[in-house]
């Protein structure tokens, strides 16, 4: 059968390409470029997209934070420190979050009394859940006797605070009585005496409470209940009393006008006051708190977001500053080579070798006097560039290691190029993909080293930034195990931030790096 | 190769001579701390700072100082109110060893678990496992580790009560501060767990894809066989001198955790002396963690330089 084909008679040839164009056909995708391959491929990559949103928006809530938030930095309460979350708005939803509440363990019926006292006379009531009632007896004066525990109650932080005695200005009484009028919330409560309350209890009398302002029938704060199982009033009617500064006003419900507001205290003015209704007076807000208060008694919320401000300027500063540097330092060192390199290798060496407290510390003590007021924060940022462009000059030294032997810098070398051009106009370049992208993983290291040592207080940031994260957590450190909150949300925070930029920073080095392309 | 560790070690002996005699000279411009009159020790110690060269240019200085430490152990005496009078070289001596073993003791439970973590990741690379294990340990490594002391204070401590707050003085091989130090050398572990599982994954996995691997398994060895005989053993020359590192590394302390949980060790005292100015602890301190930075990369570079030949062939030109 083979044979068949030995002859074939030449007219049954014919050319293949006759009519066709004998060109390449038009390519019909589009060429990629470098970074929209590289971009391609980090989208790829989901938990690093993931973790670039989650950037984005800390980034977003370290900028509007401070901004939405009713308090500004300064805004600090001597009794509101260390409170749980707290939006009143929030809280009237009943959804159980942002109510201000917190858990006490154990009450027994007499501070379930003062805190009904409070209710009763405020309108705000402190007791959230009190459901899980316990029982016992015990045998009193020989009758047994029912007692009531309440466990595990939830209260109003906020609310529980009561009333207190507060000596004020005549200006702030003043200012006091103005507001109540326009906003018709009450601050200031009638004057309640210690006699008054133990009217006929004999007994050496307990020290004063602010909240209890009914009479009371023993030395505990028993209270003496009407026919209708209500507390009867023990506020002072006595003029002669009241303050010489009038009080014209916002009166409670039921007073004709004959009961005493203020007293006088030497030169200032003695009132009670309901501190939850003060503190709206004081800050003309009410206290909206989406984190709670810290330590100084500020809002968290506000604090943490002026924080993150801080921390997130400081180290792309600082990154920036070091890429900058090292990308210099590295380029001479790779570029020209031999004794140079060598040199500047072994500064780079002994640098290196300094451990980076020690560094912070010398320049803390050496620099932070002699600069002035910002001293400190400017000896702070030096210490980090001090040591910090080491990492980032051996890297982009590998790489001018890498190219400068290339064809193409040959070819500009003998064109005339001088070496300047060489290494920042053909090099470079090439080099910085991979630069850009360990900066992404330097900015967490920065913002990890900078919360350490603010949170051992090597440095004091507060002075200039109002607060740091690293403030913040160590007093949430301290009182963490009372008000878990003060140190969840700084923590929280951090810990968001240092995860998502180093998968953020890994994605980026992956989907930059040429060599796992088609691993995927 | 002893050649290419004596270089090694001789560079790092001068790189700590150097950083020594910039900090000397740093801290030593640094404006005195006033003496207290009165007190018996300060005629001692203005003797003292007489002898070791006060008043004479910061070179001399310097020189006495390598002189004293050299031929007597000596660095000198503690010159303000923090731990007046006392002998730096022997505060130091004191507070070494709580940090060393509650770092060991950190050390001995992350190598098994960090190591078979990371076996196991390897083993199951680009699985389910894998990825559940490589984020954890990425997660684990960004969290600072005061959150995680805080956590354990709070969870351990305070709800159910197991441990103490902060670790009990006395013998450091009691039960009763064994027992104190869990929270410390648990907050200290997570990091080198982590640490260990990302070494150990990315090692493996690399031997796993090499040839022999592959020789071994068509030689009809079973996959448990070849992973174990050949594939770790080849990997436990790279993660064995990372563990050295570490250990040399983490005697250094950890300043949060000793500080959290109030651990008599050096991290404190370095701390101490930077709040209280006290500058000879603190030149002390500065030469320790400085040799002990170097002694790790050294350790680590000659366990390559053993492990690649050319690496240390490198060195020769």
């Amino acid at each position: 059968m083979a044979n068949e084909y030995i002859n074939i008679p030449k007219e049954k040839f014919e050319f293949a390409n006759s009519d066709a164009k004998l060109h390449d056909e038009k390519l019909q995708t589009k060429a990629r470029g470098y970074f929209a391959d590289a971009l391609r491929r980090f989208r790829k990559n989901k938990s690093s997209v993931v973790a670039a949103w989650i950037i984005l928006f800390l980034i977003i809530f370290a900028i509007a934070a401070p901004m939405i938030s009713s308090f500004d930095i300064e805004d600090k309460d001597d009794v509101f420190r260390n409170f749980p979350p707290f939006v009143p708005a929030i809280a009237d939803l009943g959804l159980g979050i942002l109510d201000g509440s917190k858990t006490v363990d154990d009450y027994n019926e007499l501070e379930m009394q003062i805190l009904a006292g409070i209710a009763a006379e405020t309108g705000c009531d402190p007791v959230i859940d009190a459901s899980n009632v316990e029982e016992w007896s015990v045998i009193e004066k020989g009758k047994p006797v029912i007692k009531k525990s309440y466990v595990n109650v939830e209260v109003n932080a906020y609310y529980m605070k009561g009333l207190r005695f507060i000596n004020i200005s005549r200006e702030e009484f003043l200012a006091i009585q103005e507001w109540q009028n326009e906003h018709q919330i009450q601050v200031i409560y009638p004057y309640v005496f210690q006699q008054d309350v133990f009217e006929g209890v004999k007994g050496n009398l307990p020290k004063e409470d602010a909240s209890v302002w009914y009479k009371c029938k023993d030395t505990k704060f028993n209270a003496r209940y009407d026919d209708n199982k209500e507390f009867i009033p023990a506020y002072c009617t006595d003029q002669t009393k009241a303050s010489k500064i009038p009080y014209d006003s916002l009166r409670i419900e039921g007073d004709e006008g004959d009961l005493v507001y203020a007293i006088d205290k030497g030169s200032a003015v003695r009132v009670r006051v309901f501190h939850y209704t003060y503190y709206q007076f004081k800050n003309n807000t009410t206290p909206n708190f989406f984190f709670g208060t810290d330590d100084f008694g500020r809002d968290l919320f506000c604090a943490i977001g002026m924080g993150a401000r801080f921390s997130l300027l400081f180290a792309v500063l600082v990154s920036a500053v070091n890429l900058t540097i090292g990308a210099f330092y590295g380029a001479v060192q790779g570029y020209y080579g031999g004794w140079l390199d060598l040199l500047l290798d072994r500064i780079s060496d002994i640098l290196s070798g300094m451990p980076f407290m020690v560094v912070i510390t010398l320049f803390q003590l050496h620099l932070a006097p002699k600069l002035g007021e910002y001293g400190a924060l400017v000896a702070f940022f030096l210490a980090f560039i001090a040591t910090g462009w080491i990492g980032m000059s051996a890297l982009t030294r590998k790489q001018f290691y890498r190219f400068k032997s290339s064809e193409y810098v040959m070819a500009a070398k003998t064109l005339g190029a001088r070496d300047g051009r060489v290494m920042f106009k053909h090099i470079f370049p090439n080099a910085i993909g991979t630069m850009v992208t360990s900066c992404a993983l330097v900015i967490p290291g920065v913002i990890s080293s900078e919360t350490s040592l603010t949170y051992l207080k090597i440095i004091d940031l507060a002075q200039f930034t109002g607060t740091s994260i690293g403030q913040l957590m160590s007093q949430g450190q301290a009182t963490g195990l009372d008000s878990p909150h003060t140190m969840l949300f700084p923590a929280l925070f951090v810990s968001l931030l240092l995860i998502s930029f180093n998968l953020f920073g890994n994605g980026l080095r992956d989907a930059f790096n040429p060599s796992t392309r088609g691993e995927e | 190769m002893i050649k290419y560790a004596a270089q090694r070690l001789l560079l790092a002996l001068v790189t700590l001579l150097i950083i020594t005699l910039i900090c000397f000279v740093l801290i030593r411009m640094l404006p005195r701390a006033p003496l207290p009159p009165g007190d018996p020790h300060t005629a001692i110690i203005e003797a003292k700072r007489e002898a070791m060269g006060y008043n004479k240019p910061y070179l001399v200085q310097f020189g006495i100082f390598v002189k004293n430490v050299v031929t007597e152990w000596d660095w000198g005496i503690s010159d303000n109110t923090y731990k007046y009078g006392k002998d730096v070289a022997q505060l130091f001596a004191e507070k070494l060893p709580a940090t060393m073993v509650v770092n060991l003791y950190s050390i001995l439970l992350s190598i098994p678990i960090g190591i078979a973590l990371g076996i196991w990741a390897a083993l199951k690379k680009n699985k389910m496992t894998d990825h559940l294990i490589s984020t954890l340990t990425m997660v684990v490594i960004s969290v600072p580790s005061f959150i995680y002391a805080f956590l354990i204070q709070y969870f351990l401590s305070y709800k159910l009560d197991w441990f103490p707050f902060l670790m009990e003085g006395g013998d450091l091989f009691s039960w009763k501060v064994f027992w104190s130090m869990i929270p410390a050398v648990l907050s200290l572990s997570f990091g080198v767990i982590a640490g260990f599982t990302r070494g150990t994954r990315a090692e493996l996995t690399e031997v796993l894809t090499s040839e022999f691997m592959l020789l071994a398994r068509t030689k009809g060895l079973t996959k448990f066989q070849a992973t174990v005989r050949h594939a770790l053993k080849n990997c436990a020359v790279v993660i064995v001198p990372s563990i050295f590192g570490e250990f040399i590394g983490i005697m250094s302390g950890s300043l949060i955790i000793e500080n959290i949980f109030a651990i008599p060790g050096v991290g404190s005292l370095y701390l101490d002396s930077i709040n209280h100015r006290n500058y000879p602890i603190f030149t002390m301190m500065t030469v320790f963690y400085t040799a002990i930075g170097l002694v790790a990369s050294v350790i680590v570079d000659i366990s390559y330089g053993f492990i690649d030949p050319r690496i240390r062939m490198g060195s020769k030109k």
